[in-house]
């Protein structure tokens, strides 16, 4: 049955994917290229390039387009919900915990160790987007150096300074730079 | 806060408009979550934001689904996850739908890969601002632990690219073993 088996396949892209972002794409991969064949090699990848320009996490963006695919709408709601309901149940368990224990000195102090790694790591995703986006790659090289997109820094620039000065909802900053996108690079 | 039909209105709206905006990965959701939740609504504190980012990065599947799933629970109990878990669903489930018809015309847009360029350098725009605003306040408080631990994983994950999960249960380790020997200190005086 098919929309058993797309529950099941999602069911362990969603449990077993850590660490987030491109981490999952071998996994992805694995499961719907290799062991079941219901893509090929060439439309998993436009799943990726789709995933890249579309909001939303890769794996829940693949099952909603394997899943339609395979199965239609119904398959689609099938997949989604394969690769979220366990992870969400086991967020729903931990988050049980961490409110009934977190008033506890010594909780208090692991999630006070914490705290600061989490600046860091917000900080390295952020600068593997920055220099993306300044450099059309986040291997930096002499040669790569010089062939930075000063559009891109403007932007960048003007994004940062909005945000201290007049501290607006984020997703304004994001809108008004994809509208600034279209004037700099389609029209200039 | 009355949990009244408004609230719960608000909450679908609130996750909902999140999850449409997560362009560029996970991330993202950090600065548009702490935007709504803690700044414009105050129904979140800052510090505990932080620890739901954590749990979530911990957790295996999306980083979105889990940290709209603790916002959700935090708020409104499990009926609360169950809404904000539909409302984080549903803008992908629909945008790629809609997307997967026109997947032709909208890959060789020249006018889409203009809009996602510029979107690029926004979203790390935003992201540094939620960097400079947490980086500031540790480097203000002046505790050598936690500036240490910020530059440590920092290097750990960019330059040696260890796995985040091991860098944040070390980190949580390494205060857990300091709280216990503040706590025996304070215990022996």
């Amino acid at each position: 049955m098919i929309y058993l088996k797309l529950f099941w396949s999602f069911l362990q892209i969603g449990l077993f994917s850590f660490g987030g972002g491109y981490s999952i794409l071998p996994l992805i991969q694995q499961q719907v290229v290799t062991l079941n064949g219901w893509v090929t090699l060439k439309e998993f990848t436009d799943v990726v390039t789709i995933s890249q320009m579309t909001p939303g996490p890769i794996a829940l963006n693949a099952a909603t387009f394997i899943g339609t695919k395979l199965a239609g709408p119904l398959g689609a709601i099938v997949a989604t919900l394969g690769c979220s309901l366990p992870t969400a149940i086991l967020a729903l368990i931990v988050g049980l915990l961490y409110y009934k224990y977190r008033s506890l000195t010594m909780v208090q102090g692991v999630l006070e160790g914490i705290r600061p790694a989490v600046v860091s790591l917000i900080a390295t995703a952020g600068l593997s987007i920055l220099l993306l986006a300044l450099f059309n790659t986040d291997i930096i090289t002499i040669r790569t150096l010089c062939t930075v997109d000063l559009k891109a820094i403007v932007i960048f620039i003007a994004g940062i300074a909005a945000l201290r000065i007049w501290k607006p909802n984020p997703i304004y900053i994001m809108l008004g730079s994809g509208i600034i996108g279209v004037i700099v690079y389609y029209f200039m | 806060m009355k949990r009244d039909f408004r609230f719960y209105a608000k909450l679908f709206y609130s996750t909902f408009s999140v999850s449409a905006f997560t362009f560029g990965g996970g991330y993202v959701i950090i600065p548009l979550m702490k935007k709504k939740f803690v700044e414009e609504l105050h129904w979140i504190e800052e510090e505990e934001m932080l620890d739901i980012v954590a749990i979530s990065q911990m957790l295996p599947g999306p980083m979105v689904v889990d940290a709209s799933v603790l916002v959700g629970y935090r708020l409104a109990g499990v009926f609360g996850a169950v809404i904000t878990l539909l409302s984080t669903l549903l803008p992908p489930f629909v945008i790629i739908s809609i997307v997967t018809l026109f997947y032709q015309a909208f890959k060789a847009n020249p006018v889409v890969s203009a809009v996602l360029r510029g979107m690029q350098a926004g979203i790390a725009a935003v992201i540094a601002d939620v960097v400079i605003s947490g980086g500031a306040k540790i480097v203000k408080s002046k505790d050598v632990l936690s500036i240490s631990i910020m530059t440590a994983s920092f290097c750990a994950v960019y330059f040696l690219k260890i796995n985040v999960v091991f860098v944040i249960l070390a980190c949580g380790a390494l205060g857990g073993i300091v709280t216990y020997f503040k706590n025996r200190r304070r215990a022996g005086t």
